[in-house]
């Protein structure tokens, strides 16, 4: 790195940095629906992954009808799509619950293999119904193109919307986990269930309602997802492993240790990919973060929880 | 002898189920099909390994492990690079640039021989490895996880990152792995040609042979105090426990031991298939290979080696016939396992046909029949 003047050096860290945060983001994004589900239900949720796809999915077909239906509504359908991911998410997630996950609360390791075999069947009903090949939305013109506020950097406008939507989404959570009644309930019920009944808080419709809203987070994770790439049948189980490791890194029960490890985990891969291939970065952090957990196993924060 | 025959065989139920096991493995199966569709039921039965193991770890010790593809590939990448090294002697080789080597080291511009490859020259050291290998990691795994008490969901997250690893990791150093393709073009085993037809009928039988005795040491297992215990702090740990008794070191015992069970499965598949690749080590095999013994019944050994055929037979028909159709129905036997048939093959066993085998082997030797309901509380989760 000797011929690279001072500038350049620092426009690629900045890149890299960037790249980083978006990595955050991304893990981020996917891990919230996932931390509120497991923190709550003590419930691996391994069709997690799917209801992301399902709302990148949403997208895409309301892209489709936008672009040729409705011309005029191009710039502003994202926003509808994004509604209307968490709506179809939810939905879904809900009658999962239903039918499913609550004849199994008893059993948490079944509940990982029967929601196994749900990712395997809607992996197969995306790829009958909208082809093994990947899409992509037509993204509205506001997004495209890149901001550069100095020469050398260059940084994509849609990696700066992916931003500020997981920190509209985050703080979302957290304002409805920490601020409102449904939140007060949640809590009550992940710290005493017993208790929880007692002061007469329904906790199975609790239950029911934390699962789909943690599955219709994931449909908006999947639909801001659709911004910064294409969209396949299996897109979702991709970064499924990675999604899961942020959650227990970060500690169960712990927004806060959720985000804290999502930034760890993408700035560590970030930072390691500047000085290997990537799959060896990947390699290096997965490891790193099965040691620090094999050390220290109840994660990075861990919530004061009466079980 | 009378120990042997109640804690080797399992008493009466347990030989029954073994004797029809093994007439179905060494009569019936060879006689009815043809050798390629045996080397294929050989293959099967690789997994039935695993599936076996995952009955010793998850259905009695209830540690879900997704990770069993970790073990069943180390084993049998410790026996591919063996059979690799064999293949690739400088006279096999010499249109390579460096001779001597494996294919994929030269195409990876890998002028030597890396020193942790030297080893497998050795055949004994292989066959140590295959085994030590994977219990060396499960132990360590094992030790760091349930010498802190971690267990449930977390243990079987952190075992399905470890099989993510170790496939990214095969993948990404090509040089030294063979990468996505993995090692192929495996011939000889010790100068003894596993290709052709006679011994890939004396591979099958090996298997087989080697199933059987995977079983029968899981039972003598299972069957005696360590048994109990398992399925004690599978449903009280707690309780366990306060007993003195010390709960992480038998469940580091028994993960050890579904680990070689499952590097022996791994070893056998590459001796009968010819080649060793990472996607029989990632997420997807690994959990694959749990519904095998979900299917046959997660407390049952014998059941295991039916799931894992059942499974494999269904895949590979559906497969060839509705590709569209098989996801659909491995994912409905996912859910319906595990919702309503939580028992399997050998749950549906004992509640419809056990009592009319019972009750015809009873009238054969002219005994009164035993009720069949006394029988099943008397020994509840009998290593059937």
């Amino acid at each position: 790195m000797d011929g690279m003047s001072l500038s350049d050096m620092g426009s690629i860290l900045a890149m890299q940095g960037f790249n980083g945060l978006s990595l955050f983001c991304v893990l981020l994004l996917m891990a919230l629906g996932l931390a509120i589900i497991f923190g709550q239900m003590g419930v691996i949720n391994m069709a997690h992954g799917e209801f992301m796809t399902v709302g990148a999915y949403t997208t895409f077909v309301s892209s489709h009808v936008a672009s040729n239906y409705f011309p005029g509504l191009m710039s502003s359908y994202f926003l509808i799509a994004i509604v209307g991911a968490f709506v179809i998410a939810f939905a879904l997630g809900y009658l999962t619950e239903y039918l499913m996950i609550r004849h199994l609360y008893r059993r948490p390791l079944d509940t990982l293999l029967a929601t196994w075999g749900l990712s395997l069947g809607m992996q197969q009903a995306f790829r009958s119904i909208f082809g093994a090949k990947e899409v992509s939305a037509t993204l509205p013109n506001w997004l495209m193109g890149s901001w550069q506020p100095t020469p050398g950097l260059d940084i994509p406008l849609n990696g700066l919307f992916v931003m500020a939507l997981t920190a509209l989404l985050t703080s979302g959570v957290v304002l409805l986990l920490y601020r409102s009644d449904f939140g007060l309930q949640v809590r009550a019920t992940v710290q005493n269930r017993t208790m929880a009944n007692a002061v007469g808080i329904n906790t199975k419709k609790i239950d029911r309602i934390t699962f789909a809203l943690g599955c219709g987070i994931a449909g908006i994770a999947g639909a801001t997802f659709t911004t910064i790439g294409s969209t396949g049948p299996t897109s979702g189980s991709l970064y499924i492993v990675d999604t899961f490791l942020v959650v227990v890194f970060g500690g169960a029960q712990s927004l806060l240790g959720t985000v804290v490890s999502a930034f760890g985990i993408a700035q560590a891969q970030s930072i390691s990919e500047f000085f290997m291939n990537s799959s060896m970065a990947k390699v290096l952090t997965l490891a790193a973060v099965i040691l620090i957990l094999l050390i220290r196993p109840e994660g990075l924060l861990r919530a004061k929880v009466r079980r | 002898m009378k120990l042997i025959y109640e804690r080797l065989l399992g008493g009466r139920q347990g030989t029954m189920g073994l004797v029809v096991l093994c007439a179905i493995l060494f009569v019936v199966l060879p006689l009815t099909f043809d050798l390629f569709r045996l080397n294929l039921i050989g293959k099967y039965l690789s997994y039935a390994f695993v599936a076996v193991g995952l009955v010793l770890c998850w259905g009695y010790g209830g540690i879900l492990s997704l990770g069993q593809g970790v073990f069943f590939g180390l084993g049998g990448y410790c026996m591919a690079m063996f059979l690799k090294l064999e293949a690739s002697d400088p006279e096999a080789t010499k249109i390579q640039s460096t001779p001597g080597i494996p294919d994929f080291m030269d195409w990876n511009q890998i002028t030597a021989l890396p020193k942790f490859w030297e080893p497998f020259h050795s055949l004994s050291f292989t066959l140590i490895a295959i085994l030590a290998v994977p219990a060396l990691v499960a132990f360590i795994l094992a030790v760091a996880m349930f010498k802190r008490r971690v267990g449930g969901v977390y243990f079987a997250i952190i075992t399905q990152a470890v099989a993510a690893i170790l496939t990214i990791l095969i993948i990404g150093q090509q040089g030294f792995t063979g990468g996505v393709n993995g090692m192929t073009d495996l011939k000889t085993l010790h100068g003894w040609d596993i290709r052709n037809d006679s011994a890939k009928y004396i591979l099958y039988f090996v298997n087989c042979v080697l199933l059987v005795g995977a079983i029968l040491v899981s039972r003598y297992i299972l069957s005696g105090k360590l048994g109990l215990l398992l399925l004690a702090m599978r449903d009280k740990e707690e309780r366990v426990r306060f007993s003195g008794y010390d709960v992480s070191n038998f469940k580091i015992f028994v993960f050890v031991n579904a680990a070689m069970i499952s590097a022996i499965g791994g070893a056998m598949f590459v001796l009968q298939v010819g080649f060793m690749s990472p996607s029989l080590v990632g997420i997807v095999p690994s959990i694959e290979m749990v519904i095998f013994a979900a299917v046959g019944g997660r407390m049952s050994l014998i059941g295991a080696v039916y799931g894992t055929l059942l499974v494999n037979f269904g895949k590979t028909y559906f497969s060839e016939s509705f590709p569209q159709l098989w996801l659909f129905l491995m994912s409905a036997l996912f859910i319906s396992v595990v919702m309503f048939f939580p028992d399997g093959l050998a749950g549906l066993y004992n509640k419809y046909v056990r009592g009319w085998v019972d009750k015809r082997m009873a009238a054969l030797k002219g005994r009164r029949a035993i009720p069949r309901a006394a029988k099943a509380e008397s020994v509840p989760g009998s290593a059937t």
